[in-house]
């Protein structure tokens, strides 16, 4: 038992070695992911900030610059440009220079004096749906805001009914707090998957695996061997996006630590099996490199990563019960956003250990199938 | 052809005073030092020379891939310096590992080249042909080119490189990791074609043999060209100067290691029965140091060799302090288990799907022998090999090595066998001391006992230098030497050597068999492949195989005599694997 311990930490070293030995690997396993953070934590984001748009206010009254005021005060919007007429609007929303067009009527302030609603339109660009529907969500919230203020400054009476919205962990409904611990899976996944994958197939190509198998190692502790390093840089670079998102990026890490780790380990284990799994079907870098990623992209796209799983036609949702993403990303955001322990948790852990496990052992017997 | 080639002909290629230097683990290193050269005109021309002789960059320089530090080297006309593009399109270059798509055709490959050097596609019909024609190829043009054997990818790189007619052809090494039958066949294709296109030919090679058919050599060390003339030349030099001593009893090793102490001895190599040295005087060597053990010796003259010159030149200075024999630090226990026979092998059987690789052999290897399976490309020797080690199960058959199948035995019993892969197969990134210190460890080796393991093969395979460099920087001398300290550092009973001299130079080789010989003497059995046949002189005994089945077995000596004839006294082991092979392929090619 001593003397295989003693082989697994040699053959660990030697990985560990090799990897931050070499100044290209031991970059593309800190930059890379490090960029990849900054980036995707600013740019991946549902939130919309400083949409450019454009005023068209036909009314001369006050009213209606108070209401563009409410606009120019949040920071959601940006007024670029002001127009006199209704026919630039078209030219401007078609050539992407404004996402919105705020048309105010003539008779807005008149209107709202005498008791009547004011008229407003908005024109947004409808070209991608997802941005429009946030969008007029937004202006939405700025006009009820003017109106409420406006009945209750100037005696109008109360509005007939008023929304009074809640959102739950995510007060300010934050699209970072949800996409942050989300990339902690991602590019654990993509790093930990790169790591087991490729070294077995560098020292095929080597042939250094021979090597390998003609010493005491026996498979199992090769197998060992080389998933330790992939656990240990994994579990590195989880720490160091956690750490980065809670400090940097402010998301708020209300949960237990050990719960989220042990979902961590989990989830660690079966991208470690998957990665070797692929190991042992290729025979060159370049088959594992194309083996890693026909497996990554549907393991990204299917997780709930950026989409609801819910919103998934049934058969796709059976389907993702073999992802282990799917399950660690819920972990990451109940320990993230709720506070959750591990008591709630044990409907995820399960899932990644036997997925876990299964593939660990795929691995071990193609491992053995392959040396025929 | 003419005995002096090319005099009424500017050379093809001139070299002047280049120089080089290159970091090698962050020190400089001069790999040319005021090197100047010429390359005759519609002939061979051999640079020949050790590993990291500067043999490579000097191919690069002439071709424009490198530009040199100082001088000028001009090929077909053209200084290189000024426009290596046209170099490029003018000559025929064939690097080391030739840039074969595996994944393609031989067709295909031929189609990609003739893409790249803009052979018109009228002329490509003809021009396949006849490089086809000329290198046997035509039956196999829709094979891949991964699925040929080594020869056949070198002879399918030649064509490559010639797809495009030219008047010069460089060939770096084309002759490294080929089997005797392809060797030969790739010198005649490369005769024939100085003789039909009038080509001229710069090749550099490892093998001293091959410089003897070079019409020019040119010789460099160490960045240095040594010298430059006809190989005949190189030979005339050492008239008088070399002998053969001759035992009748079966103790040519120790002769070896004990002749090659004595007072002017340049070189010893074992050959046949005997021992062949090279003297640093014309007179024969002085026997009377060696003892009563040796006795009934006998003293012949023999005809130099280029070989001969080539050591005398070079080998005296690494040969002035004489190395201390390999001692092995033996392990205690485990290496008791008397056992006479360690390695058994019985109606052996390897099929491929159809394919049989490996077609019911028998043989045995007795504790402390030096045992070489021999063979073309493809005989079957590397999966024989691979089977024994443990690495491909056999599809029949029984096998026994130190008393185990090695594929189901505990941990410990692959303790007991050391393994020296083919390309010596290292871990590229780690440094010579962390790869030391891997293989140490994975054999459980650990704590003091590691650490003076690592001191001793440092010391004992001349890596101290060389400790922390990157081992993928190291030339490939040393990269053998690494390879096989690793296979050493846990005092292996068994040895398992798969090529281990293909590409290394002579003056290595006879390093490489100094210690094989060492390792021998303390009872270390020892498995070799090999494509170099004069090392099979060095064996105790040896199998041939081809096409999966034993030839043919014995000890060298016993090989060869089936061989003599009236025409061929003294048959080379070449000579005598060459008619094997021929004998036994003739009624089938018949068929």
């Amino acid at each position: 038992m001593r003397a295989m311990l003693h082989r697994v930490w040699a053959l660990m070293l030697k990985e560990f070695l090799a990897l931050l030995k070499d100044r290209r690997s031991r970059t593309v396993l800190i930059v890379p992911p490090l960029f990849q953070l900054m980036v995707f934590g600013y740019a991946a984001t549902f939130d919309l900030n400083q949409v450019p748009y454009a005023l068209y206010n036909q009314d001369a009254g006050l009213a209606s610059r108070e209401l563009v005021s409410y606009f120019d005060g949040s920071r959601n919007f940006r007024q670029v440009a002001n127009l006199n007429s209704q026919e630039r609007i078209g030219p401007m929303v078609r050539d992407g220079q404004v996402l919105m067009a705020l048309v105010i009527h003539p008779h807005f302030s008149k209107d709202l004096l005498s008791g009547r609603p004011g008229r407003v339109q908005v024109i947004v660009d409808g070209r991608n749906s997802n941005t429009a529907l946030v969008l007029l969500g937004y202006v939405q919230s700025v006009v009820n805001a003017f109106s409420r203020d406006w009945a209750r400054e100037n005696g109008g009476g109360a509005l007939p009914a008023e929304l009074e919205i809640r959102a739950w962990f995510n007060p300010n409904l934050e699209s970072r707090w949800f996409i942050v611990p989300g990339i902690a899976g991602l590019l654990t996944l993509v790093v930990s998957l790169l790591v087991t994958s490729l070294s077995v197939a560098r020292e095929r190509e080597a042939g250094t695996f021979d090597q390998l198998l003609v010493t005491p190692l026996r498979p199992v502790e090769i197998l060992l061997g080389k998933a330790l390093p992939g656990m240990v840089i994994g579990f590195a670079e989880a720490t160091a996006i956690i750490v980065a998102g809670t400090l940097w990026f402010d998301v708020p890490l209300l949960g237990s630590l050990p719960a989220l780790y042990l979902g961590l380990f989990l989830f660690l284990l079966s991208a470690l099996g998957v990665g070797l799994m692929i190991s042992s079907f290729s025979a060159t870098q370049q088959q594992s490199l194309l083996g890693t990623f026909l497996f990554m992209v549907p393991a990204v796209i299917l997780s709930g990563f950026a989409t609801p799983i819910a919103n998934m036609p049934p058969a796709v949702q059976t389907m993702t019960l073999a992802n282990p993403m799917r399950y660690f990303l819920v972990v990451v955001r109940k320990v993230f956003l709720e506070g959750a322990g591990m008591d709630v948790l044990w409907g995820q852990y399960w899932p990644m250990a036997v997925i876990g496990l299964t593939t660990l052992a795929a691995a071990g017997i193609l491992f053995r199938h392959r040396m025929q | 052809m003419s005995a002096t080639p090319g005099k009424n002909h500017a050379p093809a290629c001139s070299i002047q005073g280049v120089s080089r230097a290159f970091k090698l683990a962050g020190k400089p290193v001069q790999a040319l030092d005021q090197v100047s050269a010429q390359v005759a005109h519609g002939a061979v021309t051999g640079l020949v020379g050790p590993d990291a002789a500067g043999k490579t960059t000097l191919m690069r320089l002439a071709v424009g891939l490198l530009l040199p530090d100082e001088g000028s080297i001009s090929v077909l006309g053209v200084e290189v310096g000024q426009d290596p593009q046209r170099v490029q399109a003018l000559v025929g270059y064939m690097p080391q590992r030739f840039g074969l798509y595996e994944d393609l055709t031989v067709k295909e490959n031929l189609d990609l080249y003739a893409d790249l050097r803009d052979l018109a596609p009228e002329d490509r019909p003809p021009r396949y042909a006849e490089l086809l024609g000329m290198t046997g190829m035509e039956p196999f043009q829709d094979r891949l080119a991964g699925a040929l054997s080594g020869g056949m990818k070198q002879k399918l790189g030649l064509a490559c490189a010639l797809v495009k007619p030219t008047e010069m052809l460089i060939l770096d090494e084309p002759t490294v990791g080929v089997d005797p039958v392809s060797r030969r066949e790739l010198w005649e294709i490369v005769y024939r074609l100085v003789e039909s296109e009038g080509l001229s030919v710069l090749l550099s090679t490892s093998y001293l043999d091959e410089a003897e058919r070079c019409q020019e050599v040119v010789l460099l060390h160490q960045g240095k060209v040594l010298g430059q003339g006809a190989p005949g030349e190189f030979s005339r030099r050492m008239r008088g100067k070399s002998f053969l001593v001759k035992s009748g009893q079966n103790n040519r090793r120790r002769l070896q290691s004990l002749l090659a102490r004595g007072p002017g001895v340049v070189d010893s190599v074992i050959q046949g029965d005997g021992v062949r040295l090279v003297m640093d005087k014309a007179a024969p060597p002085d026997l009377s140091g060696l003892g009563d053990a040796m006795t009934g010796l006998q003293v012949r003259e023999e005809e130099p060799r280029f070989e001969d010159g080539f050591l005398a030149l070079m080998g005296g200075r690494r040969h002035e302090s004489q190395e201390p024999e390999l001692q092995l630090i033996q392990r205690g226990a485990e290496a008791s288990k008397a056992r006479d026979t360690v390695i058994e092998v019985e109606e052996l059987t390897k099929r491929f799907g159809e394919f049989v690789a490996v077609d019911r052999i028998s043989f045995q290897v007795k504790r402390g022998e030096v045992f070489g399976l021999l063979g073309a490309n493809g005989a079957g020797k590397s999966t024989t090999f691979r089977m024994l080690c443990g690495l491909l199960p056999p599809s029949q058959g029984r096998l026994r090595v130190a008393g185990w199948d090695l594929r189901r035995a505990p941990a410990r019993a692959r303790a007991s066998i050391g393994y020296m892969a083919q390309r010596f197969s290292l871990y590229g990134q780690l440094s010579v001391r962390d790869n030391l210190s891997f293989f140490a460890s994975a054999y459980g080796l650990g704590g003091e006992r590691r650490r003076r393991m690592i001191a001793w093969a440092l010391d004992e395979f001349g890596l101290a230098e060389v400790a922390e460099a990157p081992s993928a920087e190291l030339p490939l001398g040393f990269k053998q030497r690494l390879a096989m300290a690793a296979a050493l550092m846990h005092g292996p009973e068994i040895l398992f050597l798969d090529e281990p001299t293909s590409g290394v130079d002579p003056l290595a080789r006879r390093d490489f068999w100094r210690r094989i010989n060492a390792l021998a003497e303390q009872k270390v059995t020892v498995l070799i492949t090999t494509h170099h046949l004069e090392e099979a002189e060095y064996c105790d005994r040896m199998v041939v195989m081809d096409r999966g089945q034993i030839l043919a077995r014995g000890t060298p000596h016993e090989m060869k005599s089936r061989w003599v004839t009236p025409e061929n006294p003294n048959p080379s082991m070449e000579d005598a694997f060459i008619a094997l092979l021929e004998e036994h392929r003739a009624p089938k090619e018949a068929a």
